[in-house]
């Protein structure tokens, strides 16, 4: 090998030393600054206590804000999950004038309905409904945001699912409740649990909606409590923090570890002509 | 057991296409019918009609003396396999076979034993518990057939059933299915584009195109005395001769020559006519026949197809048996086997009784 040579590869790993560094830091700190007993934001080796975790545990809403978020995400989820799979299959084998269309002009659309430039009209739909501080309501306008693409993503999915299953059903008598759950819906379940989980991890994440929607400190969930954990000077509560975002954190990765083993993530979205 | 009763079908596509076109047809009890074209003649068109999967526009589809023109295909008492089988692959080949049982609510014991019971004549015995998607091709349309079978159906209706297995497969597997129509005694009907499939298995084969039926009949009228010169050009491995050809005094002038009409025709003299004739009911020597100059010889195996280029440009294909093949650039008389011309109309029908003694 060439001096020059060596030289480049150095620098290509040192290159990428600092890029997975920048990466890895917040991973090494979640992990690390839970167990500290003095948690700062830079990261050391710990001087492991479990003081944090009562804290946080003792805290009046942290453990009460990740349940909301839980059921925030599963209403959201199941919506979204449930009427995706109608209308995907719905769009996929009746044939409607403008169906392509119609679906772009929804796929565009959905990123701003729910994107801060509709804020204010949402909120004040909400408000006239009488569905501020409702969770119910909250996870009713995330799953609105989300339908759009998911609807996308699965239509595209079972438009690959041969309609001779369909009909082969069909000539056996099969009625279509039957072709639906005997058929359909068992060879579209790895879509189907793309978007679950999918559909999950961006409800979970979701700031602003509940921000907005969600007045009551009692009733937000997860993502908008964090932004609270400070003591009385305005500065963050590092006791709280590292622990309750190690919380946040696990449903998002036990749900991809679950989901990756019994399906494999076979993604069949994107655009056909 | 249901014969099936077509009358005066059409259907027509949303886009206005006329798939099937006013089509009668009667399919008895118990026969093996061959529903045999081109892409796009509608053959597949009338099969999906027949299953229930197409609304007919107009006319009745009658089964087992049953009206079933508007009924759900599920009511219909047909089976069908599909060209890709559409075996779930979500299920085993037990609970595939076992499906149209599942769906009238039978035991799941009972679907086993009817899965069972039919996969053995089906040589998928050993099979029961693997998915479609680790079966080969011929396992997998064995798989199908036997969950059509499984249905009880006293009508089967397959839709290019070899058109998915690889050539030689092909050959083995149309025997089997030969052979179990016969003993299933179903009355099936099949769609395929191949002539050599549906003379191999059909009792009767009905030529289609651009939704009419353009002949019906038994194989052996098909092939010897097609109807018109579509029929003609479309069944046989090779391409039927069809020439430009003039009547005179009683002969047919065609390609330089002058061979005799068939019995039975009298036409006046100078009327246009198109003689055909197989290359396989020509023989080279001497004698009465077209006499041109070699231009091709095609290797087909035990014979070879020998093309002459004969007066006026018209090129006539012949069948030579092996080690008899001429040189290239010889001259050659064809001369036609008793009663093998056709001669067909300027509308291209066929001149002469349409029926052949067996």
């Amino acid at each position: 090998m060439s001096p020059l040579m060596m030289v480049r590869r150095i620098g290509f790993y040192v290159v990428i030393a600092v890029l997975m560094a920048f990466f890895a830091v917040p991973m090494l700190w979640l992990a690390s600054a839970p167990f500290d007993s003095k948690p700062g934001l830079g990261l050391r080796w710990p001087d492991w206590t479990l003081d944090n975790v009562k804290t946080t545990f003792e805290h009046p809403y942290a453990l009460a804000s990740l349940w909301n978020s839980l059921v925030i995400c599963v209403v959201a989820t199941a919506i979204t999950a449930t009427f995706a799979a109608l209308a995907a299959y719905a769009l996929s084998r009746v044939r409607i004038p403008g169906r392509d269309l119609m679906l772009y002009v929804l796929l565009l659309l959905s990123s701003v309905v729910t994107g801060t430039a509709a804020m204010v009209p949402i909120f004040v739909m909400m408000f006239q409904l009488g569905l501020i501080n409702s969770q119910f309501g909250t996870a009713l306008v995330i799953a609105g945001g989300m339908l759009p693409a998911a609807i996308f993503i699965l239509k595209d999915f079972v438009d690959s699912v041969p309609r001779s299953y369909e009909e082969s059903a069909r000539v056996f008598g099969a009625s279509p409740f039957q072709v639906l759950t005997h058929v359909v819906l068992p060879v579209a379940r790895p879509g189907i649990a793309t978007i679950l989980v999918w559909a999950f991890v961006n409800a979970w994440g979701n700031f602003l909606l509940p921000f907005l929607l969600i007045r009551e400190v009692g009733k937000q969930p997860g993502a908008v409590l964090l932004r609270t954990l400070q003591d009385e000077g305005g500065s963050a509560n590092l006791t709280v923090i590292p622990v309750f975002s190690l919380l946040y954190s696990i449903p998002v990765v036990v749900l991809y570890v679950l989901v990756n083993k019994r399906y494999g993530f076979r993604f069949h979205g994107g655009i056909k002509s | 057991m249901a014969g099936i009763d077509v009358q005066g079908l059409s259907t027509v596509y949303p886009n206005g296409v006329r798939a099937v076109d006013g089509l009668d047809l009667e399919i008895a009890d118990g026969e093996f019918f061959a529903l045999l074209g081109p892409s796009g003649c509608g053959k597949t068109t009338l099969l999906r009609t027949i299953a229930g999967l197409e609304q007919a526009s107009s006319g009745a589809v009658v089964i087992g003396g049953e009206d079933v023109t508007g009924v759900d295909p599920g009511k219909r008492k047909v089976a069908m396999v599909f060209q890709d089988y559409a075996l779930f692959p979500h299920m085993t080949v037990a609970e595939n076979i076992g499906y149209p049982l599942r769906v009238r609510g039978e035991s799941k014991a009972r679907q086993r034993e009817v899965a069972e019971e039919t996969s053995g004549g089906l040589s998928l015995a050993g099979l029961l518990d693997r998915r479609p998607g680790q079966l080969s091709g011929g396992q997998q349309q064995r798989v199908a057939l036997a969950r059509a079978i499984a249905m009880d159906a006293g009508v089967l209706l397959l839709d290019e059933p070899l058109s998915n297995l690889d050539a030689r497969l092909r050959l083995e597997a149309r025997t089997f299915l030969k052979r179990l129509q016969r003993e299933l005694g179903l009355t099936t009907v099949f769609v395929t584009h191949d002539q050599a499939e549906a003379l191999a298995l059909a009792d009767r084969i009905a030529v289609m195109e651009s939704g009419k039926i353009r002949q019906l009949g038994s194989p052996r009228e098909v092939f010897q005395r097609p109807a018109n010169t579509f029929v003609a050009n479309f069944i046989g491995s090779t391409p039927m001769n069809l020439l430009d050809a003039v009547v005179r005094e009683g002969f047919v002038e065609v390609a330089g020559t002058r061979l005799t009409l068939p019995s039975g025709i009298s036409l006046a003299d100078g009327t246009p006519v198109t003689a055909g004739i197989r290359p396989e009911y020509l023989n080279a020597g001497s004698g009465d026949g077209i006499t041109g100059v070699v231009s091709t010889v095609e290797n087909l195996g035990v014979s070879s197809l020998v093309t002459i280029e004969c007066p006026g440009d018209a090129l006539v294909g012949l069948t030579v048996p092996e080690q008899h093949e001429p040189e290239i650039g010889a001259t050659l008389t064809a001369t036609p086997e008793a009663g093998r011309l056709l001669v067909f109309d300027e509308a291209g029908l066929l001149l002469g009784a349409a029926k052949v003694a067996i």
